[in-house]
């Protein structure tokens, strides 16, 4: 379980990311923190591993203040994705992946053995293990990171724009593989996103974030789209939007769902 | 002709034996050249990769590698020469300083250029600043790094002439010696023999950056070239 307890951020030279924020992210379930950039989602984030401290407040990690952690054997302990993957460029795809357990201790031989059944795990063809990050897509390389991630078994996953440099339907794939994977390990991830339709594709709970850390709304996604706190969540959510806007519609004894620019986007089970 | 004597001259087999020999000289420009590099690089190479890594500091670098390539080398050899007197101190500590700058340059803007989010990955997976400089920008800073040391070798190679200046010592002393004595296919001959060596090394250390960017910095790029082959 991941705590904020009041935590705020001035940078030195004044400038505010975070203003008192709170948050209780439960043990094995996935909480998005959604917004636009200056949301401060991404500061919130990396508190997590102390790759940013907290001006006020406290991060507790399964009650402890992480304060009292040393920053590189606590970073060691979670997993951690970002948006470019931040792999290595000169070491292999292998090696990445075995960054971790070796940084904590593992004998290499014996971390690198474990690596094929890592990419498998993460959906990737183990014959990539001696490539080197280049040579892989956009992708492959997310999923590379995701695997990295995982090396060490960490009970917290935290993902900071994951899948935002990929296309579409990369992206889509790339979810459902989380989806999967969440399903089967049952980590506590905390996953930091712009886009809403991947936060309601993968949040158990979402927080909608105003500027500076500041919560405009927090629920399921389901609460969330069907009670939209203010106007800013309305907007943001896109609940005018016409994708959003669905209709039912009779043809040929099936009922379908049509969106509101008439297209149809799925039909409904008897 | 003074060019063809100089060539007759170290053609001529009884230049090159004995102890002042054209082949024990060189030994000595070597060895000068190297330690002269290796007492720049043991104070350089650390600064430029510390402040590359910190960022802190990165203002300073270059102010201070532009004032300190304007110091003229001889007027500083002749400064040492005054307050160490005759010997190899003053012209070795008169070349350190000319290396520097070179080194400085390349050791830091090899680590500044490394991608910043890369390092930072690093260091948010779990490495600690050590690891994150020896394992990750390091590597990835080689290429670069090897640059500035290719520089200055270059030119101590070609500096080092001067350590004859206050010692009997290196190929200078042809220079040296050939100008007093109007002795010019000497002079002309030690000058083609340095830079002959630049020359050598100049290659040497081009191949050895090639080798490390292809085999550290981006095997990537190696192992493309090698599957197109087979």
């Amino acid at each position: 379980m991941i705590e904020f307890d009041a935590v705020s951020k001035i940078y030195p030279g004044g400038s505010e990311a975070v203003r008192e924020f709170s948050l209780r992210v439960p043990s094995h379930r996935t909480v998005v923190l959604v917004g636009s950039s200056g949301s401060g989602k991404t500061t919130l984030l990396r508190m997590v591993n102390r790759m940013v401290d907290p001006t006020a407040g406290r991060v507790l990690i399964d009650g402890e203040d992480i304060q009292s952690r040393d920053p590189v054997q606590l970073r060691r302990s979670i997993g951690y994705v970002l948006q470019q993957g931040g792999l290595l460029p000169h070491r292999t795809i292998a090696d990445n992946i075995a960054t971790v357990p070796i940084l904590n201790g593992m004998p290499r031989k014996q971390a690198l053995a474990e690596v094929p059944a890592l990419m498998a795990r993460v959906g990737l063809d183990p014959g990539f293990a001696r490539r080197y990050p280049g040579q892989l897509s956009g992708g492959q390389q997310q999923r590379v990171g995701v695997a990295r991630a995982l090396a060490s078994d960490p009970n917290i996953l935290l993902m900071d724009e994951p899948f935002g440099a990929v296309d579409p339907i990369v992206r889509r794939e790339l979810q459902d593989e989380l989806l999967r994977l969440q399903a089967e390990l049952g980590k506590t991830i905390l996953f930091v996103t712009h886009d809403i339709d991947e936060a309601f594709r993968l949040g158990d709970e979402i927080v909608v974030l105003k500027e500076k850390g500041l919560v405009a709304q927090r629920g399921t996604p389901q609460q969330i789209l069907a009670a939209p706190a203010d106007e800013f969540v309305r907007d943001f959510v896109g609940v005018g939007r016409a994708e959003r806007q669905l209709v039912l519609e009779e043809v040929d004894g099936r009922t379908l769902a049509v969106d509101g620019d008439g297209r149809p986007v799925g039909i409904l089970r008897a | 002709m003074n060019l063809v004597e100089a060539f007759r001259w170290i053609a001529d087999p009884g230049n090159w034996g004995g102890t002042s020999g054209i082949a024990a000289r060189i030994v000595e420009h070597l060895w000068v050249t190297f330690l002269s590099l290796l007492a720049a690089a043991a104070v350089a190479l650390p600064v430029g990769v510390l402040i590359g890594h910190t960022g802190r500091g990165a203002g300073v670098i270059g102010a201070f590698t532009g004032a300190f390539r304007a110091i003229p080398t001889l007027g500083l050899l002749t400064l040492f020469g005054l307050l160490l007197g005759i010997g190899l101190a003053a012209p070795m500590l008169a070349l350190v300083i000319l290396a520097i700058p070179s080194l400085l340059a390349g050791a830091y803007s090899g680590i500044h250029s490394v991608d910043p989010t890369i390092a930072g990955a690093a260091r948010a997976i779990g490495m600690s600043p050590a690891q994150v400089i020896t394992r990750v920008e390091l590597p990835l800073a080689l290429p670069v790094l090897i640059g500035g040391i290719r520089a200055a070798t270059l030119q101590i190679v070609a500096t080092a002439t001067l350590a004859a200046y206050t010692a009997d010592y290196g190929l200078g002393r042809y220079l040296f010696a050939g100008l007093k004595t109007r002795d010019y296919p000497q002079m002309i001959g030690g000058a083609i023999i340095v830079i002959a060596l630049a020359l050598i090394l100049e290659l040497l250390l081009a191949a050895v950056q090639r080798t490390i960017d292809q085999r550290v910095t981006r095997p990537s790029t190696r192992e493309k070239l090698g599957s197109r082959h087979g």
